[in-house]
């Protein structure tokens, strides 16, 4: 059994492996092709990584993609694919601030409403895509995109003087009113020698991370939410209400989104502006599938992500195009999913091989171990 | 509209259930009329001039023509059963190679890299789908991250050096000719310029589709009729569509399924490159990033709402097409378009509750009585709200006819020959 063990985690271990040495590999390709050094790029990246500075910032680019990708990662469990995840947090983060910045409250009760609107933002802005599938059979993929591009209008419309934004003092920027003081959240110095602090929502991200292995895994409706994404009719055939379920789900999903903008809001921003950045629940598609949707998974792949990310800033000083950041993540997830189907691929062939040498055997001994196939498939 | 029904298909029963069962292209055509002549009592209403002006919908056209692009690539991949969510990245894709290639070897050759380009992202698409069994969507995700890495990449390296170009655009690409129908343009200007009920606007109509039409433009149209009749009236076509529907049963007949698979997404491909190709050349004569704006996801919204069928999915891209024309030209004619919101809402309330179908009925009622109200509470349109309107007319058709579509069988389902 312990033999065992070990060769199934090694195995569930080779795929990101494979997927992460690929990616090394066809990147270290494209650089050479273009006449940069691979080795001299990654070590100027891993030097520039390692300074107090650029880790915090590591660190937070994570906290960020931490929450798009558990969001994206939620709906995935259910089998539904939550693109919306980008309009999602764009939306709650904007009328969170909207609200943070108009109310005066004692400090706690002050972020807890505006974690609260954006939460209730996200899920429900969410919801309408639940609800379109359930009751008209939209594709969720066709209305999330669709109301991604309803929300970049939204916030257009909403996000004007006369409404709910302000003129920034000393630039043309505009976004909503500063959120006070007590509604701020301090950072915390977690890297040693860093003039930049650690937003103080990576709790947050961590209680959730919590929440969202607990709630899949051990409970009730985890069980139900794994049941109904593997199939469907099963779970029917089985009581689980598959319509509730997707309602549910999307709008757990949308509420998680929602907190994807509050880190930067409430630990550094303190409004909404025009250049509050967009975009992040791509790259939480791209990381939920990294991480495998699982919370340790997921938070591997966002400090992958935010590592990337952040450390390429060295990269246009150097003469090379940070852009090959990029390609580099897209052959990540690329080859992770493909190195999962050839560790698949593997793993039945082993099995088949497995059962083909214990059906040769004499079958006395064969006894204790009868589970073992089912348990390497799961 | 019941008597016209009933009386143009004589075997109908008189059940009333019978009387919609109109032979296809006749029914379209009565819709469409039908559309033409609620659209024109609105033009009419409102003076909205620009509802069917031949300058509307020369830019609809021009702006439909990628829609409809990524959507037939869409079309070919998904009858074949593979989802292509890729198809933005593709188009990326081809709009740099339009680009990279278009300033310094003409047009033709510029549309010819693209469809090149976008043809390798169909490929890598076919290698991850087909061979390796991924998740159609997660390869799709994965292919719209590289596109767009890619060309960036790509961009800094090959565009920062060229004259009036840069790292996020090309030097301006010589324009494709744009020819017209011989005589047509006098004929029917003077027409137009009357403001006739239905006749000045079937001219406005014929003139934005008849005169000054990109030749890529018509590429487009014949590609569309192309598809039709290779997927649908050839044996090729036929084996095609069948992997898509049931991949083991078409193997048993001797189908070679990853084969046709492979020529699907292949060809979905080039034709999202050739998408691309069309706005970096036609629509704006340079390769720009971020050009695509998401018309690879519309596409594939153009192609479900067409029902997977190259006529339907032609109708959803120049639908979408149209509402962009209009948010971008007038924001006084996308005021009306509220009325004719409102006139197409009262129009499917009516059917619905003809139909017995009282809980649709009631929220197309809703949404009917209040664009009405928004339309006499207001004057025109807050232009960040006008941006909407192709996004909410797609959503809101979708969720009208959604439960009506059907789609390939084994569609998004991967492929595993028997014994793996």
């Amino acid at each position: 059994m312990n033999a065992d063990t070990v060769r199934r985690v090694g195995l569930s271990l080779a795929a990101p492996a494979l997927a992460i040495i690929l990616s090394l590999a066809i990147t270290s390709a494209v650089l050479a092709a273009a006449g940069n050094d691979p080795f001299e790029t990654f070590k100027q990246m891993i030097e520039y990584a390692k300074e107090p500075r650029t880790t915090a910032m590591i660190i937070n680019g994570s906290v960020t993609y931490y929450f798009a990708a558990l969001a994206v990662a939620f709906g995935f469990r259910m089998n539904l694919f939550n693109i919306g995840v980008d309009g999602q947090y764009r939306l709650a983060a904007m009328l969170a601030a909207a609200v943070g910045g108009a109310v005066s409250l004692p400090p706690i009760l002050h972020v807890g409403l505006i974690l609260l609107v954006a939460v209730l933002v996200g899920g429900l802005w969410a919801a309408v895509a639940g609800l379109l599938k359930v009751y008209r059979g939209v594709s969720e993929v066709i209305s999330t995109i669709m109301l991604n591009s309803i929300t970049t209008a939204l916030i257009a419309f909403l996000l004007t003087t006369d409404k709910l934004a302000v003129q920034a003092e000393g630039s043309n920027n505009i976004g909503t009113k500063a959120i006070p003081a007590s509604g701020q959240v301090p950072g915390i110095g977690l890297v040693p020698d860093s003039p930049l602090k650690v937003y103080g929502l990576i709790v947050l991200a961590v209680i959730v991370g919590f929440l969202y292995w607990f709630v899949i895994e051990h409970s009730r409706f985890g069980f139900d939410l794994r049941a109904a994404g593997r199939n469907e009719e099963a779970a029917v055939a089985s009581g689980v209400n598959v319509k509730r379920m997707i309602l549910i789900s999307m709008a757990v999903s949308g509420g998680i989104a929602g907190l994807v903008g509050m880190p930067q809001l409430l630990g550094s921003s303190y409004t909404y502006s025009l250049d509050f950045p967009a975009g992040i629940g791509f790259t939480g598609i791209a990381i939920a599938l990294l991480g495998r949707n699982t919370a340790l998974g997921v938070a591997i792949g966002a400090l992958l992500f935010g590592f990337l990310d952040n450390s390429s800033q060295i990269l246009d000083l150097e003469g090379v195009p940070k852009e090959i950041v990029m390609i580099t993540q897209g052959v990540i997830v690329l080859s992770v999913v493909i190195a999962y189907e050839l560790v698949r691929r593997y793993r039945i062939v082993a099995q088949q091989r497995e059962v083909g040498r214990r059906l040769s055997e004499p079958p006395a001994p064969a006894a204790g171990n009868d589970k073992t196939p089912q348990g390497a498939q799961a | 509209m019941s008597t016209t029904l009933e009386t143009t298909t004589p075997p109908a029963a008189p059940a009333p259930e019978k009387a919609t069962r109109l032979s296809q292209p006749l029914r379209l055509a009565l819709y469409a009329l039908v559309a033409l002549a609620v659209l024109s009592l609105i033009r009419v209403l409102t003076d909205a001039n620009d509802l069917t002006s031949a300058g509307t919908v020369s830019a609809a056209l021009t702006l439909a023509v990628p829609i409809g692009l990524a959507g037939l690539g869409g079309l070919w991949s998904e009858r074949a059963g593979v989802v292509n969510i890729g198809l933005e990245g593709m188009m990326i894709l081809g709009t740099f190679g339009a680009g990279w290639i278009g300033w310094q070897h003409g047009p033709w050759a510029g549309l010819l890299t693209a469809v090149i380009f976008g043809l390798v992202g169909g490929l890598v698409h076919a290698v991850a789908t087909v061979t390796f069994g991924v998740d159609h969507v997660v390869s799709g995700v994965a292919i719209n991250i590289l596109g767009l890495g890619v060309t960036q990449y790509l961009a800094g390296e090959l565009l920062a050096d060229s004259p009036g170009g840069g790292e996020t655009q090309s030097p301006p690409i010589s324009a494709l000719p744009r020819p017209s129908v011989p005589g047509l343009d006098g004929l029917l200007e003077p027409l137009e310029k009357h403001h006739w009920f239905l006749i000045s606007d079937i001219a406005g109509i014929l003139r934005g589709l008849l005169t000054n039409v990109s030749i890529l433009t018509v590429v487009a149209v014949l590609l569309v009729i192309a598809s039709y009749v290779i997927l649908w009236q050839t044996p090729f076509g036929l084996r095609l569509r069948s992997v898509g529907e049931d991949p083991h049963a078409a193997e048993s007949l001797g189908v070679k399924v990853r084969l046709y698979k492979y020529i699907a997404v292949a060809v979905s491909g080039g034709l999202a490159g050739l998408a691309g190709g069309f706005l970096a050349i036609v629509a704006s004569g340079i390769y720009r990033e971020g050009q695509t704006g998401g018309r690879g996801y519309i596409g594939l919204a153009a192609m479900i709402f067409g029902n997977w069928r190259p006529g339907g999915l032609m109708m959803g891209a120049g639908l979408f097409g149209y509402t962009d024309a209009m948010q971008l030209r007038n924001a006084v004619a996308v005021h009306a378009l509220l009325l004719v919101v409102f006139a197409l809402l009262l129009v499917v309330t009516a059917l619905n509750l003809y139909r017995r179908k009282w809980i649709t009925a009631a929220v197309g009622l809703v949404f009917a009585v209040l664009s009405l109200v928004w339309y006499l509470n207001s004057d025109e349109l807050p232009g960040p709200i006008t941006t909407m309107t192709p996004y909410v007319t797609t959503l809101l058709v979708l969720a009208l006819s959604a439960q009506r579509l059907r789609m390939p069988k084994a569609d998004g389902l991967v492929y595993r020959p028997e014994g793996k």
